[in-house]
């Protein structure tokens, strides 16, 4: 059965890098649009890199700023000083 | 005792707050007409035991429920009664508590024919 | 030679870790005198992993850049007269409920995640406890504020918190929460952070705030995202918490499996009023309750209790259930506040023509079936100027404390009746979901402050009518009954006359 990794963001000019930098890095990935949010979904596992923003972004980029522009997720989190990443992998 | 509770006494504490006493001589009775969700569940009242059941049909069921269009088409020697879960033909001389209505009692009544507006149970 | 940076992950390890003390003068058990009694068996406190390594000096810049943004938003919201541009004057009685509803809750959840973070002996789910805490505090904080400045315009918000203490559909929220606050740490960490934070909440952030959005609320759907994004940290907590509490002990695995299936079917049961806030409240519909439910709960709950089986844990008890009912629950509790209307502290209304439409084709299986019929014959009704009132009380479910108008999985003609015997005692439940909650624990449940059975006994405020919207605080024919004929409905016209004459 499918086991979908999540994120939803804020879909404003701020988000806008960290969506295109996940769906460059995260092919397959599935994504919903509402008003003011997007929910991005990939099967078992989602990444978001550091450097893919930081190349969008035209700046230095913590992965920790996600706190700004995220509304949901599913998986468990893993997050370090290059990726910021959600799946239900072990 | 299934509670799991910090203070090993709890059970001495609990205040069972919908006794029947607690209601100034009356005993909570529901009431259901069923087929008629417009009447979105069944209704509460606080009523003396000793009310004859055929002051609960006129005073109680009739005006409650005069508002469905099916109302005027009832035929009432033809309803069908339940008291908790018991198909029940209620004798209407005797109060509610000689017909079995107990505290917290429910007591539910079908209308054979009357289906709701349209036949859709509403 | 600069010293070599700590990565995230030490960074992180340094700031939170090493901070307890051993205790000398008192046993630890009598500084942590709750953590116990549930059952719960913790072999090793430090195997807590914080999937979110934010330490408090990250927290406080990101917490305050949150603010700003959102402050920001609520002041050019209020310079732009922005009450005037939502999507139509009904629209409000949303934000209305949530303010009587889920607001306080928010507050409710700050002193649980307190109580929490205070009892619970080991220093990881401790810091996250009093982080959740301070986050929901923010929350009730920011609604209120959010809220206050629709308070100068619309009814139905000004006496919020006395309301949420005392009027009968909202002894629904306030019970859920006081059932969790009253129950132990474990218990709560449980209902709050797992069930309902991680299973549940998206449902009521994400599609309900993005149809604030989509009907020009840009003030409410700011508060929302901005408490959403605290939630995310929330339910990574929530899953922690789970997953701790099960790698532990195999003894905790049935009291978790437990709690899991009573705070399913709690949350589910509350959460109706966010269907119908979906399904009919919003002028400008965005997504159906039963879409929502797909998404949250039938793809990322799948995902979520697959990944839990390798514990043995299974999907929450009648997860089958609260999904069939996803087909009906909208409408169900619509028609109980439509009737109801002279006692709810928002306005109601029957959905139009083409508000209709859109119930089909969302549910093809059940609103043309079951509930557009009936929609249509109170229409008729007011037509006739025969508007259909309930004029007697509801029979209310023991356990959730919704007027019991569902009706039995597989026959939605018939309502669903349940009842046990405690005790010489009997009482009534909507559901076996609600019937299971009460025999496990009946003696917690016996002691319900039912609002149907208070206004009776006469600690209400009286036995008429008024004599309860009074007690309740209620303006009435203000707050309460229908959008048509309202002083809303007035304010909200004139702004219209004004934008058109303005146009002119």
């Amino acid at each position: 059965m499918s086991q979908l990794a999540s994120l939803t963001l804020y879909h404003n000019d701020e988000a806008r890098p960290i969506i295109e930098a996940i769906i460059a890095d995260n092919p397959g990935v599935r994504v919903l649009n509402m008003p003011g949010a997007v929910k991005l979904d990939c099967e078992g596992a989602l990444v978001v890199k550091r450097a893919s923003v930081e190349e969008r972004l035209g700046r230095e980029w913590d992965p920790q700023e996600i706190h700004l522009v995220l509304i949901s997720m599913a998986g468990h989190l893993d997050e370090d000083d290059d990726q910021f990443s959600v799946s239900w992998k072990h | 005792m299934s509670v799991v509770a910090l203070t090993p006494d709890y059970e001495k504490h609990i205040e069972f707050r919908d006794l029947e006493k607690n209601f100034h001589g009356n005993r909570v009775v529901y009431l259901h007409w069923e087929q008629h969700l417009s009447f979105c569940s069944a209704i509460a009242f606080p009523l003396p035991p000793s009310m004859p059941f055929a002051a609960f049909v006129e005073a109680i069921v009739k005006p409650h429920y005069a508002a469905h269009p099916d109302f005027q088409r009832i035929d009432w020697s033809q309803v069908v009664w339940m008291i908790d879960d018991e198909k029940k033909t209620p004798d209407m001389d005797k109060s509610l508590e000689e017909n079995g209505v107990k505290h917290k009692s429910l007591v539910r009544f079908w209308t054979p024919g009357l289906e709701g507006y349209k036949g859709s149970a509403s | 030679m600069t010293a070599k940076k700590l990565g995230l992950k030490q960074r992180y390890a340094h700031m939170t870790r090493g901070l307890d003390w051993e205790t000398s003068y008192q046993p630890i058990d009598k500084v942590f005198p709750y953590d116990q009694f549930e059952g719960i068996k913790i072999k090793d406190w430090s195997a807590w992993e914080d999937p979110f390594r934010l330490t408090m000096d990250a927290y406080w810049k990101f917490q305050a850049e949150k603010e700003r943004k959102l402050y920001a938003v609520l002041d050019a919201f209020a310079q732009n007269n922005g009450q005037t541009g939502i999507s139509d004057g009904r629209y409000m009685n949303v934000v209305k409920l949530f303010l009587t509803g889920v607001s306080p809750l928010e507050y409710q959840a700050h002193r649980g995640f307190a109580y929490a973070g205070r009892h619970l002996r080991g220093v990881g789910p401790r810091v996250a406890a009093q982080m959740q805490s301070l986050d929901e505090l923010r929350h009730v904080q920011t609604q209120i504020h959010t809220i206050s400045h629709y308070n100068k315009f619309f009814d139905g918000i000004g006496e919020f918190q006395h309301m949420h203490d005392r009027v009968w559909y909202l002894s629904v929220p306030k019970s859920f929460f006081d059932d969790a606050r009253s129950a132990g740490p474990f218990e709560y960490m449980i209902a709050i952070g797992f069930a309902f934070e991680y299973v549940l909440t998206n449902l009521l952030f994400v599609p309900f705030m993005s149809g604030a959005a989509y009907n020009g609320d840009m003030s409410t759907v700011t508060f929302g995202f901005s408490a959403q994004s605290d939630e995310s940290r929330h339910m990574t907590l929530g899953i922690e918490v789970i997953k701790f509490l099960l790698e532990q002990h195999p003894d905790n695995l049935p009291i978790v499996q437990k709690w899991v299936d009573k705070w399913f079917w709690r949350g589910h049961r509350v959460l109706g009023l966010v269907a119908m806030m979906m399904d009919y409240m919003l002028p400008k519909p965005v997504m159906s309750w039963k879409e929502a439910w797909e998404i949250y709960f039938t793809e990322a709950g799948g995902a979520l209790f697959q990944d839990l089986a390798r514990y043995g844990l299974r999907p929450p008890k009648y997860a089958d259930i609260a999904t069939a009912e996803a087909e009906h629950i909208s409408h169900q509790n619509w028609a109980i506040f439509y009737q109801y209307t002279h006692a709810a502290a928002f306005h109601t209304w029957l959905p139009d023509a083409k508000h209709m439409d859109w119930l089909s084709e969302k549910y093809p299986n059940t609103f043309d079936k079951y509930y557009r019929p009936r929609f249509e014959m109170w229409g008729q009704m007011a037509k006739e100027g025969k508007r259909f009132y309930n004029m007697a009380l509801p029979q209310l479910c023991q356990t959730c404390q919704i007027p019991m108008g569902y009706t039995e999985p597989g026959d939605p003609t018939t309502i669903c009746f349940r009842r046990t015997q405690f005790r010489g005692e009997t009482y009534h439940f909507c559901s076996d979901g609600c019937k299971d909650i009460f025999d496990n624990e009946p003696e917690k449940y016996v002691q319900a402050w039912l609002p149907v059975h208070q206004i009776f006994q006469g600690n209400c405020g009286g036995a008429t009518i008024p004599d309860v919207l009074a007690y309740y605080r209620m303006n009435v024919g203000a707050d309460n009954m229908d959008y048509v004929g309202s002083p809303d409905e007035k304010l909200w016209n004139e702004w219209q006359a004004d934008k058109i004459k303005t146009a002119v």
